[in-house]
């Protein structure tokens, strides 16, 4: 076990300094000079001097990549251009409100998607199936965009029972920030909730067919002892590595979530420094989503590993 | 397998092949969503590639005396703030869509196997750098890939679809080095090491043509994957510039008529999730029938 997880937390920090080199190299992917791109055509020779020295784009890009590596690696991703503030402060006064929403969508999925994707499994080719694979197959083709206008359009335009957008942290107003949270958090579930479903139903299939599920019958256990005692525990096991698969997806939905609803966050922070050539922010919204990511990927795969021996000894 | 072949077939030499496809088609599109996924897909591919005979009205001509009007018999969904006719701009679309899907998927589907296919079949050192390199890029989400990509390599619809082909490549590269892995474990590859082919001659023609069923079934739900992120790219503003159709820009600038104008945003939401949805039945159809093991898998 010692040399499982050696070996992947080795593999992770790889990962990660790949990760940085990928963000790094984004900045260097503009036509022509980035100084001059990122401050439009009316900027002063001196002004563009200055960015350029700034950046660092003075320097060879493998000495550029050093330095800002080593400033990343002591906690310091470099200065905002436009916000003038260090780009760890901008981005942690935003990654809260990210967390905050995705935690959520993602419990939210998981509490509908895992019994949705047991009963669509159990009950095949009964009209309940039909419904929950009907509904998890549009979730996939949802565009999640849409989705929210929608939601605008009729619980808050029509119906008026929910805020148009907007965030309020809970811990200021609770009330206030549930209502406003409803309508982002659902969007936000339903890719996860989707692709959940999904597999749970098609490896809760896969696992009633196993002859071990058949014994526990031919025992005489209850049916519902056979299918939440024997077959969802081997059932769930891709399911569980799906899930360090959907922060890619919350983190994804969350840049058009949060632009919709207006809410201050990840998302929205990465699509304003995008366009407006923000880099040092860009390059610091890529390396903090990759970790989180990559964190999550590696606690799914070590309690893999702790669960299932066969993986670890590979 | 028991099948009836009568000499002459059998001479002929594709008796058994026409009798393979003919199934093929009969278990495929015997489902009737899958039927009705392709008549979607079809239908897509019409309206594209005839929209200036099918379209009522320019895309593009503007008359803002028709301003923002609801339908009509004249314009069918109605006009944007513009004074455009919806259904016409709608259709046009179409072409976007299509393109990027197609476009994107083969960028990402050329680099994804050629890189899986290099890494599996060379496996040490290669294998460990591509497949590390792969790794970095899943911890980037696809959307905010494309999204940094597209605006890096300084926008338009072009740049989109090479942003988004690229990250669509990861999953390719990783499945096609799986199949690679499988692969070369069998005789026919050794035996071509043995009569002395080349390394590039045994990849390309006895590894390749072996790894790809599951890969065609990644490329038809890739589609739809793709489709529904040049919608969400267009939706955040990069893509095709102004006064050019696409449908996530059009629920874009639909959004601030919402109270009034609902349908300029919900009619292109609409074909979106429609034909993201044939793609997907599509793809979900061909993987039963083509390897019904990899169900769940991809």
């Amino acid at each position: 076990m010692a040399g499982f997880v050696a070996r992947r937390l080795v593999q992770s920090v790889i990962v990660l300094i790949m990760v940085s080199f990928i963000a790094f190299s984004f900045l260097h992917l503009l036509p022509g000079d980035a100084a001059l791109v990122i401050l439009g055509g009316e900027a002063t020779q001196e002004e563009i001097l200055n960015l350029r020295q700034e950046l660092g784009l003075d320097q060879p890009m493998w000495v550029q990549y050093g330095r800002w590596f080593t400033n990343a690696l002591q906690g310091n991703l470099g200065r905002s251009i436009f916000h003038r503030e260090s780009v760890i402060s901008v981005i942690a006064k935003r990654l809260p409100v990210t967390i905050y929403l995705g935690t959520l969508a993602l419990l939210l999925s998981i509490l509908i998607s895992i019994p949705a994707g047991i009963i669509s499994a159990v009950r095949r080719g009964h009209i309940s199936d039909s419904i929950i694979t009907v509904a998890a197959n549009l979730g996939m083709a949802i565009p999640i965009f849409w989705l929210g206008i929608l939601g605008i359009y009729f619980f808050s335009l029509k119906l008026g029972w929910l805020p148009v957008m907007g965030y309020t942290s809970p811990l200021d107003n609770f009330w206030l920030s549930t209502k406003q949270a409803i309508m982002p958090v659902i969007c936000l579930a339903v890719i996860p909730l989707a692709t959940l479903t999904r597999q749970t139903r098609s490896s809760m299939l896969e696992v009633i067919r196993q002859d071990y599920i058949r014994t526990a019958r031919s025992k005489g256990l209850k049916e519902k002892t056979v299918i939440t005692r024997h077959a969802l525990k081997n059932a769930i096991i891709p399911v569980v590595t799906l899930l360090g698969l959907q922060a890619r997806y919350l983190v994804g939905g969350s840049i058009l979530v949060e632009q919709i609803f207006n809410i201050p966050g990840m998302g929205r922070l990465m699509v304003s420094s995008v366009f407006d050539k923000d880099f040092p922010i860009v390059q610091g919204c890529i390396l903090v989503v990759a970790i989180a990511i990559i964190l999550a990927n590696l606690v799914i795969d070590l309690s893999y590993g702790y669960l299932d021996p066969r993986i670890r000894d590979d | 397998m028991a099948e009836v072949t009568t000499t002459n077939e059998i001479l002929s030499g594709n008796a058994p092949r026409t009798n393979e496809l003919r199934r093929f088609m009969r278990v495929f599109l015997g489902r009737k969503v899958v039927l009705v996924g392709v008549i979607i897909i079809l239908v897509l591919i019409i309206t594209a590639l005839f929209a200036p005979q099918i379209a009522p009205h320019d895309p593009i001509k503007q008359n803002l005396r028709i301003a923002l009007q609801s339908p009509s018999s004249e314009h069918l969904l109605g006009t944007d703030p513009l004074g455009r006719d919806i259904l016409s701009r709608i259709i046009y679309g179409s072409r976007v869509s299509l393109a990027v899907g197609f476009i994107a998927v083969g960028v990402g589907g050329v680099l994804g196997m050629t890189l899986g296919l290099l890494a599996g079949y060379f496996g040490r050192i290669v294998d460990l750098l591509i497949m590390r390199f792969i790794d970095a890029m899943m911890a980037i989400p696809p959307l905010m890939l494309a999204l940094v990509l597209g605006v890096s390599l300084g926008g338009g619809l072009n740049n989109v679809m090479i942003a988004l082909g690229i990250s669509l490549l990861p999953t390719y590269a990783r499945l096609m080095r799986g199949q690679v892995l499988a692969v070369k474990q069998a005789d026919y590859v050794k035996a071509g090491k043995v009569v002395g082919c080349s390394d590039f001659r045994i990849m390309f023609r006895h590894v390749f043509p072996n790894c790809l069923p599951p890969l065609i079934v990644l490329v038809t739900l890739n589609l739809g994957v793709a489709i529904l992120s040049e919608a969400s790219l267009s939706f955040l503003g990069l893509g095709i510039s102004p006064p050019g159709a696409a449908w996530g820009a059009m629920v874009y600038d639909g959004y601030t008529y919402l109270m009034t104008n609902p349908l300029l945003s919900f009619a292109p939401g609409i074909c979106i999730m429609l034909v993201v949805l044939a793609f997907n039945i599509v793809g979900d159809g061909l993987r039963d029938v083509l390897d019904p093991r990899l169900r769940g898998t991809i």
